[in-house]
């Protein structure tokens, strides 16, 4: 009993929290992308468009999940596997697999090729691992070198990494295209054994790609200046719609002696986005070098985050692997690509139809995912508070969120914002 | 045609120079892969336990037993996937769900449950929202990710303090995330059990506001855990050094068979005061292993806190893999948040930490059987998926040599590889080393 007593708390309730740990934690700024499309999500107007998204919609803009994939998914299920730990690399199978889709099939450069493959953490995972790998044993530079612009993500990855960003011309808006000659004359000031970050096939964010003449002085300026390369291939299918055209730049430079590493993502051809697949390469002199390369790597992951998720490793191997499944992957890539063409085609046609004057030739000229459209930054305010049509500042749209049922609308908007 | 600046046959056999083994003229001929950027890379030590399984693989002797997997094993001496885990998998497949990616954090029924399952689901921090969870690559993402995360915002402290001895793997993780390793007494090769006054000695000589983990329950590899009246000292020594606590929990359920047995520690330091990181790990209590699911909380001071921390927990792990993996957490999820499969859930934990604890028993059973004089109380006393024999390293040759019992060099042996079927070989090899 408590008369008179002071009233006695509960046995449960916590002591006062002392010193907090995290006063001088600072918010982070939001996430560009991100707001947008959350924006995008608060728009009520029933014509809205989420140009920001950067991962395929089929002509419904629904998520699209491969039927390769899903079939895939039942013949796993069907073993019966269990869900013990991968090795510290990763699924055999799948290393296999991936190195040769990027480098062709085992009788032509890659058999006579020495090099380590690891999966990894889908795109950003393996670019992480490489910088990580480069910062640790590539010590003679502490340069990266990216294209201008390039993802918005490589910027950390490698700062984090410990590496210091510099970039190189590439995207010219006078033309919303190849800075050719700008490359050229900025790579060829880089310093020897510096680190260059190439995307082997639809840039991001532009679209824009050198072509193969344009890459093969670029492989020569790059020889001249003994520099590294780091291939980051996160659209190989997805940019011309076959596999081994977009892998034509990075076995062009292995061909011609460049010992690259290389980064690649299946998030996109095989839409396994939250899967999280993706690999990284280094390639070797010879056997034994793969073999230290490879022993180092495991040592640098292992306290990352140990060996890497099975699931989406499993469903690309089987692709991959078995014959009727790759055909009908290729297939659907192939379909997803065309599509995305399709809707470029139409948004320039639908351009001219409204009366659009100015030249909209990039935006066919340029592949993959996105599309730099060239728009300034206060005509893409006026794009998304009268019509609703959500995209990231710099101009860029996803054109894998335009459909037949609204490229039109797309258009319409896009004129008026800039007649 | 592309300039070569030099040419060189390369034949299959990766010879130079005209000769039998070379190919057709019509073969491609490849430039020669010059300077290589790898030359001064070092091979790299083997994995010590790996190099255990690969030379128990190389084992043809019937009665091998590999006691190194740091994996649980039924009574057949097989990976086990529990029947919760197949439901969830089956709803999961029946809802055709696309894959688009996770926010950054993670799935966000993942990371209630997950804070639930540790902290309680009425514990005071989840009430407020003063914690923030988020998704990680199992145990050593969460807490390579909660290490970045404190070398970046705990700048007042460069020190990591680990019992002694720790997980392996704990080293390389604070290490490479930027910090120095310090060690504070933990294991007592005496006793085999816990040498609580030389902990708290030398937790007292800790320098304010450095970083000391805490082994949750089981811990790993001794499996010797303090009693509850210990760990009450630990916390009010810890608040006098005003220490960061970061607990790792990865046998939540596994240790004693129950899930709020298991938490006790994490609970009672947060009710104590202590703003702890907790890392959490589905691999072993979930069967999860190469799903690779875990959870990294900090608990804060309040909401607005917890938001800032958030944001930049984000910023973080963009960097290093953008987002998680979808599949485990979606099992997990559904198991933690389905009644009849939680349910399920923590009836199968229970019999995987029941297994381990009966061959436990049997283990000393049987070496009593066998006429042992020592005391293997320890066997019994110390708690989780491993077990410090007190095995000398040239007893433990013995042990692989003559026995074909594969374990590592520290005498640590995974009684999830123990059954009832080679219980009483084990007891018997151990018997002869030792008597």
């Amino acid at each position: 009993m408590t008369f008179g007593m002071p009233h006695i708390l509960p046995f449960n309730v916590s002591s006062p929290t002392f010193s907090s740990w995290w006063t001088e934690v600072q918010m982070g700024p939001p996430d560009p992308i991100l707001g947008v499309t959350e924006a995008y999500k608060r728009d009520t107007n029933p014509k809205k468009m989420n140009l920001g998204v950067g991962a395929y919609r089929n002509d419904q803009g629904k998520p699209y999940v491969l039927s390769c994939v899903r079939k895939a998914e039942a013949l796993i299920a069907s073993r019966n596997l269990d869900k013990e730990y991968l090795p510290i690399g990763g699924l055999a199978e799948f290393n296999k697999a991936c190195a040769e889709l990027a480098l062709g099939p085992s009788n032509e450069v890659s058999k006579l090729l020495s090099s380590i493959t690891v999966q990894t953490i889908s795109g950003t995972g393996s670019l992480r691992v490489g910088a990580n790998f480069l910062s640790r044993f590539h010590t003679v530079a502490r340069d990266v070198f990216l294209p201008k612009p390039s993802w918005g993500n490589h910027t950390p990855i490698f700062r984090d990494a410990g590496f210091q960003l510099k970039g190189y011309c590439y995207y010219d808006p006078k033309t919303c295209g190849f800075d050719f000659r700008g490359a050229l004359d900025d790579i060829l000031k880089i310093p020897e054994k510096s680190i260059i970050v190439l995307h082997a096939c639809a840039h991001n964010p532009t679209g824009v790609d050198p072509r193969q003449e344009q890459w093969r002085e670029i492989s020569e300026v790059i020889k001249k200046r003994n520099l590294l390369v780091f291939f980051d291939m996160a659209y190989q299918g997805f940019a011309s719609g076959d596999i081994d055209n977009d892998a034509w730049a990075v076995r062009y430079f292995i061909e011609q002696g460049h010992n690259i590493v290389l980064s690649q993502s299946f998030a996109k051809n095989m839409g396994l986005y939250g899967e999280r697949v993706g690999g990284f390469t280094v390639v070797c002199k010879d056997t034994e070098e793969a073999k230290r390369v490879e022993s180092q790597l495991k040592i640098l992951i292992r306290p990352i985050y140990s060996n890497p998720p099975i699931n989406g490793a499993r469903i690309a191997a089987t692709i991959l692997n078995t014959p009727d499944l790759r055909k009908e992957w290729l297939e659907e890539v192939n379909g997803m690509a065309s599509r995305i063409i399709r809707m470029r085609e139409q948004l320039v046609a639908n351009l001219k139809k409204e009366g659009s004057t100015h030249n909209w030739q990039h935006v066919t000229d340029q592949i993959g995912m996105f599309c730099f459209t060239g728009l300034k930054p206060e005509q893409v305010e006026r794009l998304t508070k009268e019509f609703s049509i959500y995209m990231t500042k710099d101009g860029r749209i996803s054109v894998a969120g335009v459909t037949s049922g609204n490229v039109a609308y797309l258009a319409q908007a896009i004129h008026a914002v800039t007649k």
